[in-house]
């Protein structure tokens, strides 16, 4: 099965447990109490991450923590950004023009 | 009004829809892409002049044109416009001369969808010939090494967040 970072954001689940964990490190447990669907639909989650490279687990005295690996988000944002990026100046410019037209009917 | 493009690329699909709304009624938006002086305003990047070869605007019609780099080089974008239907669809074949060879042709639909208060919604559909077209395209936007300075992590989610799938 397709392990990278596409495959990592391509599940709603998935995209919502990158955004917990961006911010704070948790245990599997505390991911999964933030979560609605079965712990073990989580933990699937978390172990497809993992093998994605998204996600770190750490062990940490007893603990076993989950921490992001933000260097490998840049694959996709690198890709997705630059592509909107490239749109947004298009139509950034569309709309300029667009304005234009509009004052110069107004005029007249 | 919304004036966020919205890329949707649906997981395991050969296609992308580019989405963005504007504040101007849906006979001027349909315009700026009818108009090949209009259309040569706006459709280059920000670091390339582009120049119109041929527009031949109806069904059936060629089209042709050039964007120039800060370098010099030259990459064609040429194809058919399958139907046009003012205001509201533009249907066209659509192929970078740039890439290593030929053959690799998106299937572009274009609509044009009235909003209340005078917006238009565009929403650009690029049917791809497989899923490697697709990811060669998205890609195609990157440059390298300019990324250093938007790397933070709040910006990556959200344009993670804005790949819906």
């Amino acid at each position: 099965m397709r392990r990278d970072v596409f495959q990592a954001i391509a599940d709603p689940t998935r995209r919502d447990i990158i955004n917990l964990i961006a911010s704070q490190q948790l245990t599997p447990n505390a991911v999964a109490e933030s979560f609605d669907v079965s712990r073990q639909a989580i933990s699937k989650h978390i172990q497809i991450l993992t093998e994605c490279g998204i996600i770190l687990i750490q062990q940490k005295g007893r603990e076993r923590y989950c921490s992001i690996q933000p260097e490998k988000l840049n694959e996709v944002t690198e890709w997705i950004e630059n592509f909107r990026k490239s749109w947004d100046e298009k139509f950034d410019k569309l709309d300029y023009l667009l304005k234009q037209m509009q004052a110069g009917k107004n005029k007249k | 009004m919304n004036n966020k493009t919205t890329i949707v690329a649906p997981q395991g699909k050969q296609e992308i829809f580019v989405t963005r709304e504007f504040a101007a009624p849906r006979e001027l938006v349909y315009k700026t892409f009818s108009d090949s002086a209009l259309f040569s305003q706006w459709m280059g990047c920000r670091n390339m002049s582009m120049e119109v070869d041929r527009y031949e605007f109806k069904d059936g019609g060629y089209y042709r044109y050039v964007d120039t780099d800060p370098n010099g080089n030259k990459n064609g974008t040429h194809g058919m416009f399958h139907e046009v239907l003012a205001p509201q669809r533009i249907i066209q074949t659509f192929e970078y001369e740039g890439l290593p060879e030929t053959g690799h042709v998106i299937l572009r639909t274009i609509t044009f969808e009235s909003l209340p208060g005078s917006l238009t919604k565009l929403v650009i559909h690029s049917l791809f010939q497989s899923m490697a077209d697709r990811e060669g395209m998205m890609a195609s936007g990157i440059e390298k090494g300019v990324n250093e300075s938007h790397e933070r992590l709040d910006e990556l989610l959200e344009s993670i967040l804005n790949y819906t799938i």
